[in-house]
């Protein structure tokens, strides 16, 4: 299996998922570069969450290959491999370890060993609270560093949870409708805090939120039962009448 | 669950303990100081519960695996410890054998089956009372937790382990004393088990392993491995895709406590002096998880609070009412579920601070 061309990070190959004869994803093909940013909209169900489900590990394709950088096919392996290779993810519906503090939760996703044998004698590092402290930061979420993360907003756990995608420090993020419940304000600085992320990262992004899309101003590619409808710009794919066809016609 | 509490805990069960024994050696009979020799063996009991409801709750309240069986390894523990006790009667049965229990001579047994051989050492015996539990929760958990067996599936399973183990220990033909168990003990490392001292001793000896295991239980929930198994118990899939590999952690907890619980049923069998296939009753293990959700789960400090309040009531209850423990059982799980969720300690605990409003974007 080979990648399309000297750039690409990530390839899904045809790839079909089927649940109980129900076609989530249907022979989709997709090609990202690296360093890109990728939007990825389609109505409900039509398989964008199982899409990074896919990459991720978390489901197994009954047909296609999904290659990460020059060789490896990830349908071999599982999620903490995965993740090892440096593929992080921010849920649809946040999760963050609620009874942990906010300064836990970006200890455990600080990028390094994961072994019990290394976390059951690990103490603190400087380094460590050197990083931890730059997402604080970044996520503005300083002030509330010992707070429980289940005591957080919405809008809050949704940043902490992509301070903690990048504390993991992967060439791939994959964030699944980071700004849903969010104000529009809210809405604004995760774009501009997506695009920031996005000078040292590939990332997919899955939103609904048209003008967030917009916002981004990155490629293109509407999902369709499963498939890839069109691809491109905003404006290219927002003028496609197949694409107004599926978003109208219902 | 803080330092302070565990602190306090461990002084309060040492304190507590090496006073009791020392008002039962050091008081007259008459005196209303003096301290009884039952009381001295019921409290060393009430410790060894504690050390099992610890284990519960290192495995329960932070790793979310609710093991309904963890009586199993508290009995085979207890059975490692028996067998000790029955090889140091020697001679001294009523049969006067001097190798064979009583119970193989009257099944008319010729020779020691070779499991026993190895239990009249008891330094033997030591390492038996960790590795026979150790090794089956090794096994157990590592097939379980692979193929990623959680929940109630895993509860269910948990339960009919101690059940097939009850069922297997009831049989004369597997060389453990049947339905009567190992009894009839005559002393431990050549001290009489009847003598006060003996008594007094192993109440302390059991304080101090209490207290040890509190404060190990705390050390592991306290560093980062226990955050990393908070994380796993409240959203597991979560730190797969971190690149934890959850059943790692879980198996790790799951195989040190069960060595917790087998070290507390070992002290248990010399106090009360018998040990049968009942201890492996579905009942024993459900109280356990009883125990600590009086307490408060997840905290330590609240298992043991618990094991030794709901044993102590039921001390009192099964004297005065016995039919009615079960029921005042099941209604005080109830009632604790309903009114107090985080059981005793929890109810203590402060609420937290609300939280400021989200800061408004500029
Ligand atoms: N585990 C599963 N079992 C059965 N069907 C599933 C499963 N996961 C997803 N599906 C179905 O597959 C389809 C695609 O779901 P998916 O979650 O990928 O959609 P989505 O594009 O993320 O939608 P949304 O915008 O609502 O999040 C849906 O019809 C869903 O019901
Ligand atoms: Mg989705």
């Amino acid at each position: 299996m080979t990648r399309p061309h000297e750039d690409t990070l990530l390839y899904l190959d045809n790839v079909t998922v089927s649940f109980d004869g129900f076609r989530a994803l249907n022979a989709l093909s997709l090609v990202m570069e690296r360093g890109e940013m990728r939007a990825v909209i389609g109505p409900n169900g039509a398989g964008k969450t199982t899409m990074m489900d896919v990459i991720t590990g978390k489901t197994r394709p009954d047909e296609g290959a999904v290659i990460f950088g020059r060789d490896t096919d990830l349908t071999r392996l599982d999620e903490p491999a995965i993740a090892a290779l440096g593929i992080g993810r921010k849920f649809q519906k946040p999760t963050v370890f609620e009874p942990l503090t906010v300064w836990d939760n970006f200890l455990l996703a600080l990028a390094g060993d994961r072994r019990p044998q290394f976390t059951l004698w690990a103490r603190e590092t400087e380094a460590e609270s050197d990083r931890i402290e730059a997402f604080l930061a970044t996520t503005r979420l300083g002030d509330l560093r010992h707070r429980r993360a289940g005591d957080l907003s919405h809008g809050q756990k949704q940043w902490l949870e992509i301070g903690m995608l990048l504390a993991q420090d992967p060439q791939l993020l994959l964030v699944d409708e980071p700004v849903a419940g969010m104000t529009d304000a809210e809405t604004a600085q995760t774009a501009e805090l997506l695009r920031e992320i996005n000078r040292s990262h590939s990332v997919v992004v899955v939103e609904h939120d048209m003008d967030f899309v917009r916002a981004l101003g990155v490629k293109v590619t509407v999902l369709h039962e499963g498939s890839v409808l069109s691809e491109g710009s905003i404006d290219h794919v927002g003028a496609d009448p197949k694409v107004i066809e599926v978003y109208l016609g219902r | 669950m803080n330092r302070f509490a565990v602190f306090f805990c461990v002084v309060a069960v040492v304190g507590g303990a090496v006073t009791l024994a020392a008002l039962n050696l050091n008081t007259a009979l008459g005196s209303p100081w003096h301290v009884p020799p039952y009381v001295v063996s019921l409290v060393g009991k009430y410790l060894c519960y504690a050390i099992l409801a610890l284990a519960v709750d290192l495995v329960w309240g932070f790793g979310g695996i609710l093991s309904l069986g963890h009586a199993a390894f508290f009995a085979l523990g207890g059975y490692a410890m028996g067998m000790y006790l029955m090889r140091q009667i020697a001679g001294r049965g009523v049969y006067g054998n001097p190798v064979l229990p009583d119970f193989m001579v009257f099944l008319n047994w010729k020779e020691l089956p070779w499991y026993w051989h190895g239990f009249d050492n008891p330094i033997f015996a030591g390492l038996m009372v960790v590795a026979v539990p150790g090794l089956l929760a090794l096994v157990f958990g590592w097939l379980a937790f692979r193929s990623r067996v959680s929940g109630v599936y895993l509860s269910i399973i948990t339960q009919a382990l101690t059940y097939a183990l009850l069922l297997a220990f009831f049989r004369n033909d597997m060389g453990f004393g049947g339905n009567n168990g190992l009894t009839d003990f005559k002393d431990i490392l050549s001290y009489p088990l009847q003598a006060d001292a003996t008594r007094a001793g192993l109440l302390v000896v059991t304080a101090s392993v209490l207290a040890f295991s509190l404060m190990l239980a705390y050390a592991i929930v306290a560093s980062r491995f226990g955050k990393v198994l908070i994380a796993v118990r409240d959203a597991e899939s979560r730190t797969r895709f971190l690149g934890y590999r959850p059943e790692n952690y879980k198996l790790f907890v799951w195989v040190v406590s069960a060595i917790m619980a087998g070290i507390g049923g070992a002290l248990y069998v010399p106090q009360v002096g018998i040990i049968n296939p009942s201890e492996f009753s579905p009942a024993n293990s459900i109280e356990a998880v009883i125990w600590v959700a009086v307490g408060g789960r997840g905290t330590l400090v609240g298992a043991v609070l618990g094991a030794v309040l709901v044993s102590g009531g039921k001390t009192w209850l099964t004297g005065a009412l016995p039919e009615i423990w079960l029921f005042a059982l099941g209604a005080l799980f109830i009632l604790v579920t309903l009114f107090l969720p985080a059981g005793i300690i929890g109810a203590f605990r402060r609420a937290p601070a609300p939280l400021p409003a989200p800061e408004p974007a500029e």
